[in-house]
């Protein structure tokens, strides 16, 4: 199949990364056809958008440039799908006393199924977005995700939810660059790209941060409970469990002699577990509703790097799968900062293996026998 | 890290041979197929050949009296005795302006204040299916201005409901403005009579004829209207031209003030090759109205029967019968009108939604709402429109790719719900 003969769908934000995707895939003669998502307007703003990513400027800004490179562009409503399935996840996950990302609900049930079925629906043979990481064969043929050459940019984490059906379709175009290289492609095609901010990782919050979201949007999180030790001893009290993350030190608003961090919140309770910096570490996590990137989950335990926030290095491990779609990940080192409802992703070097949901962290368990 | 397969999906490896950018330019069409006439019109060469001396040769002012002055003014004058002559009016009963927004600015806020300055009752009455240049302008004078406004009902297909018309009428006020056409669902009102009760009750009538210039009978008389709005690109004459109809004798605030233009009705220098193109453009669909209108009705009902034969889920909005004879506009419940129009974007067909939104952020359509239509509902709405340029192998080809859209979108949100 001939390139020009080829249709992309360039999912585009009017930002430089996904601008320069679309250009890439211009200039090497596919048929590219841009659209931009409308996720989210907070109807707490009276249904204007004040989100981050898809304000009537970026729109413009993403029309520009498709007007620049002579491809259509089209901005999809996808309001009521997004709510439901990422907003909503996002507030429910809250609710659980759980840590969620729901990036990696948007890339698994809008990007790379809502916009891919449209995608599909419209002819296209491809879904290309400005992410961070590139998509190789193995002998086999399967697809494979690896990290975005670019280290520090890399996005692969975000991705890892996703399968063999849909990486197929997905093109990743500027994962082969710095982000160096990709500003400068930008001016190379001509893109004139105000230099704004990176794109929010949680986009629809809006001006303030995900506790204003939630103080907004799901009031009932945010109730007030205890502080207390891991020996029950109360210190103080929260104003909600969600505004606290395991590792935080900041913002307790309770004085003591040494440092304390944010070991847990226990839901059951409604109570922040504080403790010392030494009780934070933890070797050991168990991570459940596990997607391996290839289909086949190993049978065996293996080495790897753990990776337990986007914004975290992958750290060497031992990964042992457990029956009922469940692993467990024996880190060399102790982890600080392990939050159940985060994902655990592993990784091969740049190889991005798939990852799953934290459950919890514990001092070792027992091996597996 | 380690290197990249360079069996990279499709060959792409990210480094892109390099390739010309014009080279890369693609039209995204098949086939062009345009189904939009009701949003605007190609400019008739004969039109675009009568404006053409008015640009850089007959350049003058108007209001100048030396020679190019006094040629651009009989320019504008002869257009004005043209276009007075399809409207079965005077000359000096004809306002010129920038189109039909501006037109119907015009007559809105100019009957409110004038009525207002003269200490007259000034309620300002019109209907919930018109163009928002009337429905805005009234509600931006009530909200704002604190002038009394009245929206009178409208049955499932769109027309007034006489009754409380004239319930409004009796209340008093300055104007009713009720729209000729709907540009969204096509129902043509019954002008004479709600012109007739709004004159009983001592107001006066003003209607938004934009999408009815070069379709209906504009004969001002017949209408009994006090005011008129046509636009000319709606009638292949060019965009920014339009004009108002005022009967002699009506006093109208000036909305835009200045030097003494148009009868001290609108200020600015005249256009003169717009308005010499709006007088050409009113007086070939003047003249050639019955063979345009038999056959722009003959490839709607094509349309509108092909339609709701290939697509056993649409249904018309709008009329059935009094309807513009260009227009046909459906609701097809559950598709989301956007995603419609990209599918037929894609496959070269332009039409267009009263819903149609370029952020994604589409709200349901008033007007369907109007109607009684669901808000859900209110989202699904099509508007195909036909002209001079359409051929009935075009509405065949459409009407293919619709039903194949159609189809294929109720698949994906089918699936996508489960």
């Amino acid at each position: 199949m001939s390139r020009a003969k080829t249709r992309v769908v360039a999912a585009m934000s009017g930002g430089l990364d996904s601008s320069v995707a679309a250009a890439l895939l211009v200039e090497a003669g596919y048929d590219v056809v841009g659209m931009m998502m409308r996720l989210w307007s907070d109807p707490a703003m009276g249904g204007a958008a004040h989100n981050q990513c898809c304000t009537p400027r970026q729109m413009a800004d993403a029309r520009r440039v498709a007007d620049t490179l002579g491809i259509p562009f089209y901005a999809l409503d996808t309001q009521e799908v997004f709510r439901r399935r990422v907003v909503q996840y996002f507030i429910d996950q809250h609710r659980q006393g759980l840590t969620p990302n729901p990036c990696l609900e948007c890339n698994r049930h809008i990007r790379f199924d809502w916009l891919l079925n449209n995608a599909l629906a419209l002819d296209a043979d491809y879904l290309a977005t400005g992410h961070y990481a590139r998509i190789d064969r193995d002998s086999a043929g399967r697809c494979r995700l690896r990290a975005g050459r670019d280290a520090s940019k890399d996005q692969s984490y975000a991705l890892s939810v996703l399968d063999q059906r849909q990486l197929r379709r997905a093109l990743f175009p500027v994962g082969e660059y710095a982000k160096s290289e990709v500003r400068r492609l930008a001016i190379k095609f001509g893109l004139n790209l105000e230099s704004r901010k990176e794109s929010q990782d949680l986009c629809f919050l809006g001006k303030g941060d995900y506790r204003h979201f939630l103080n907004a949007h799901a009031p009932d999180v945010m109730t007030p409970g205890p502080i207390m030790r891991q020996n029950g001893e109360i210190l103080g009290e929260h104003g909600g469990l969600s505004n606290y993350t395991i590792g935080q030190r900041r913002g307790l608003g309770i004085s003591c002699r040494e440092p304390l961090y944010v070991l847990a919140l226990d839901h059951v309770r409604n109570a922040l577990i504080v403790g010392a910096a030494a009780a934070l570490g933890r070797d050991t996590l168990l991570a459940e509703r596990v997607h391996w990137i290839s289909g086949r989950a190993p049978e065996r335990a293996f080495r790897a790097q753990v990776k337990i926030r986007y914004r975290s290095r992958p750290q060497p491990a031992l990964v042992e799968p457990r029956p009922g779609r469940q692993f467990q990940v024996t880190f060399d080192a102790p982890q600080r900062g392990i939050a159940p409802g985060q994902a655990a992703v592993i990784y091969q070097d740049d190889l991005c293996l798939g990852g799953g949901s934290i459950v919890r962290s514990e001092e070792p368990l027992a091996a597996p026998q | 890290m380690t290197r990249p397969d360079k069996a990279a999906v499709l060959g792409y490896n990210g480094r892109c041979p390099p390739m010309s950018h014009e080279a890369s330019r693609k039209m995204p069409a098949k086939a062009e197929v345009y189904l939009d006439y009701s949003a605007s019109t190609p400019v008739d060469p004969r039109v675009l050949e009568a404006m053409m001396p008015y640009f850089s040769r007959i350049y003058g002012n108007p209001s100048s009296s030396h020679r190019l002055g006094r040629q651009a003014e009989q320019a504008v004058e002869a257009a004005r005795a043209s276009a007075a002559e399809v409207l079965n009016c005077r000359p000096s009963e004809i306002v010129f302006t920038s189109g039909g927004s501006e037109s119907d600015n015009l007559a809105i806020r100019g009957a409110g204040w004038q009525a207002r300055h003269q200490g007259r009752p000034s309620r300002l009455i019109t209907s919930p299916v018109e163009h928002s240049a009337v429905l805005n302008t009234v509600r931006q004078m009530g909200q704002l201005m604190n002038f009394e406004t009245s929206i009178v009902p409208v049955d499932q297909h769109g027309w007034v409901d006489i009754a409380a018309f004239r319930a409004a009428c009796s209340q008093g006020g300055a104007l009713a403005s009720i729209i000729y056409a709907s540009n969204e669902i096509g129902t043509v009102q019954d002008l004479p009579a709600l012109a007739a009760i709004a004159g009983e009750h001592g107001l006066l009538f003003h209607t938004d004829a934009v999408q009815a210039g070069g379709q209906l009978c504009l004969d001002v008389k017949r209408l009994g209207v006090d005011m008129l709005s046509l636009s000319a690109h709606k009638f292949y004459g060019p965009k920014g031209v339009g004009l108002l109809y005022v009967r002699d004798g009506i006093r109208l605030m000036s909305s835009q003030s200045g030097g003494g233009h148009e009868s001290g009705r609108r200020a600015g220098t005249p256009n003169t090759a717009f308005i010499v193109g709006l007088a050409k453009a009113l007086e070939l669909a003047h003249k050639e109205h019955e063979r345009r209108t038999a056959r722009l009705r003959a490839l709607r009902n094509r349309l509108i029967q092909g339609l709701l034969t290939r697509v056993p889920d649409a249904k018309l909005s709008g009329h059935p019968q009094r309807r513009l004879p260009s227009h046909a506009s459906f609701i097809l419940p559950g598709i989301d009108a956007n995603r419609l129009l990209m599918h037929l974007d894609m496959n070269g067909i332009a039409a267009s939604s009263g819903s149609a939104c370029k952020t994604g952020n589409p709200q349901p359509s008033e007007v369907l709402l109007a109607l009684g239509c669901a808000p859900d509902e209110a989202k699904c709405g099509l508007r195909l429109s036909v002209g001079v340029h359409t051929s009935e192998a075009d509405i065949d080809y459409a009407i293919d790719v619709l039903a194949k859209a159609v189809s294929r979108l109720g698949q994906l949100d089918g699936e996508r719900m489960r």
